[in-house]
């Protein structure tokens, strides 16, 4: 019983100590000044976090809006409400799905990728040696991906988001036969930018840093060794997708929580 | 010890879990020499170089370089010390994203405001010295364990260090490729002036070129002085040490119960 009781205590504390070590990681990370050396360091990250994620995207999104205007047409036309496709596609895409789903395959594509390379910087003495030369990783190698990260992801998610809409176009209206003028009329119409839209990209911000923020620790903090670099991928992607899917119900309580 | 000092360590503790690395070492570091830090393997002689550049910080005593305690020192200053320091870690820890000119002016592109033409000048000259001009457009990837540890010394002495601290330089290299480094370290120690910190457990080639020895055993310094005084050391740990002796105060077996009893325990009982 005692025994049970010291390793749960001594679980806490480590649990503790990591949100600790985290959140310090974060500060020191997040306020590295930047300059010309630093644009460029963020400049290439931008196109190994963001750019080489932009596939992958492109094909979920066109997916998702297919498949939401496929699942939509086929309810809304039992209350002859067809032509309301557009107006549930777009709010369901904007809201919810194109934040959501753009961080997840974020966190599994980009993500573990951050984590594998820290780490296997951290295995081979990479960082070590930077710091003995008198550079500062966090400054040279963290900042530049965090800020990469948490830039790229609302962009992603802007592209997930029209590409979804197109690929419910396709489906609803050249498919379907849902009458193209109330497509998009209809999402004219309901799709507020400040509530929907707006809010939709302050979630994918918030994603972007928790998401950028875990892969980075979860490299930067591994233990240097082939074992330790899978774990810690797995424990990026595994963290970093209930972070998103936790964070996105307590964000859209806080936004359109007082409807009712 | 009549020259001036340019690393001392003053009872130095450091522990790793529940388990003591060193229990009260005081060492000194002749300035403009050669100082080898010797010892088996898991005595803690990496762990010591990372506590003399800063990067661990020991439950009690002090590291001063050059009169600044190292550990007392804010972050910013840490990394400003650190740039009169070059270090060569065992794996060469060459950056993989950066060819081997990239590597080598690292330092410098971060470190100085050089136009780019004097940049070069320096890496081709430091690569000439260490024998991989030829080489520069290499990625590390390509390289060998020794060419790329060469590189590291290239990239260690990039900057004119006044310390050049030295991981195990030697393992796992051919014997070609370790008489080379074994005379370029030299070399390059006597062109530069450097005071270097060299931890080894490749007795031969370390005696051969230090001018001062440091052994390391349960956490202490067992012995110091000139590797001739040390071939002639009557200490029992020193003796298995330098002459390669399988068995002596450091046992050839890991703790463990009565080998009889053990192969004739009901299984499960023991393992």
């Amino acid at each position: 019983m005692k025994r049970h009781i010291a390793a749960l205590g001594r679980a806490t504390l480590d649990t503790l100590s990591s949100i600790g070590r985290a959140g310090l990681f974060l500060v020191q990370s997040v306020f590295c000044l930047p300059s010309r050396e630093g644009f460029h360091l963020w400049l290439r990250q931008m196109h190994f976090v963001g750019v080489m994620s932009v596939a992958i995207v492109l094909v979920s999104g066109l997916f998702i809006g297919m498949v939401l205007a496929l699942q939509g047409f086929t309810i809304l036309v039992g209350f002859g409400a067809d032509e309301a496709l557009g107006q549930m596609v777009a709010l369901s895409l904007v809201r919810e799905l194109a934040p959501v789903v753009a961080a997840l395959l974020f966190a599994g594509r980009a993500g573990s990728a951050l984590t594998a390379e820290i780490g296997l910087m951290k295995a081979t003495e990479q960082l070590t040696s930077m710091e003995m030369i008198g550079v500062d990783p966090l400054r040279r190698i963290v900042a530049p991906r965090l800020w990469a990260g948490f830039v790229s992801l609302p962009v992603l998610t802007v592209i997930f988001g029209v590409v979804g809409i197109w690929g419910g176009y396709l489906v609803g209206v050249d498919w379907l036969g849902v009458y193209e003028g109330s497509y998009w009329s209809n999402m004219q119409d309901s799709v507020d930018f400040v509530d929907d839209v707006l809010n939709g990209m302050v979630k994918s911000l918030v994603f972007g840093l928790v998401v950028t923020w875990i892969a980075v620790f979860q490299g930067y903090d591994l233990i240097p060794t082939s074992e330790g670099i899978s774990r810690a991928t797995t424990r990026t992607v595994v963290y970093a997708s209930l972070a998103v899917l936790g964070l996105d119900f307590v964000l859209t309580a806080l936004m359109f929580g007082d409807l009712g | 010890m009549d020259d001036p000092i340019m690393v001392e360590v003053k009872d130095l503790h450091f522990s790793r879990g529940s388990t003591d690395i060193f229990r009260g070492v005081d060492l000194q570091i002749p300035l403009g020499k050669i100082t080898a830090i010797m010892g088996p393997s898991g005595t803690g002689k990496t762990t010591l170089l990372k506590l003399i550049g800063g990067q661990l910080v020991p439950d009690r005593g002090q590291i001063l370089i050059g009169g600044q305690d190292v550990h007392k020192l804010s972050r910013r200053s840490l990394f400003k010390l650190r740039r009169r320091m070059g270090m060569l870690f065992q794996s060469g820890a060459l950056f993989s994203d950066l060819d081997v000119f990239e590597n080598v002016a690292f330092p410098l592109r971060i470190h100085t405001e050089l136009p780019n033409a004097m940049i070069r000048d320096i890496v081709l000259m430091k690569l000439q010295a260490v024998g991989l001009r030829g080489a520069r457009h290499l990625m590390p990837s390509e390289l060998s364990g020794g060419m790329a540890r060469r590189v590291a010394l290239a990239r260690a002495v990039a900057l004119d260090p006044d310390l050049v601290l030295y991981d195990e330089p030697f393992v796992g290299q051919d014997p070609i490729s370790m008489g080379v480094l074994v005379q370029l370290i030299k070399k390059v120690n006597l062109a530069l002036g450097l005071t270097a910190v060299m931890v080894s457990h490749d007795i031969k080639e370390t005696l051969s070129i230090a001018d001062y020895v440091y052994i390391i055993a349960d956490g202490k310094v067992m012995a110091h002085g000139s590797p001739q005084t040390l071939n002639v050391n009557d200490d029992a740990h020193v003796k298995q040490f330098v002459h390669g002796e399988p068995d002596g105060p450091v046992p050839f077996h890991y703790p463990a119960p009565d080998f009889f009893d053990d192969i004739l325990a009901p299984a499960g009982q023991f393992s």
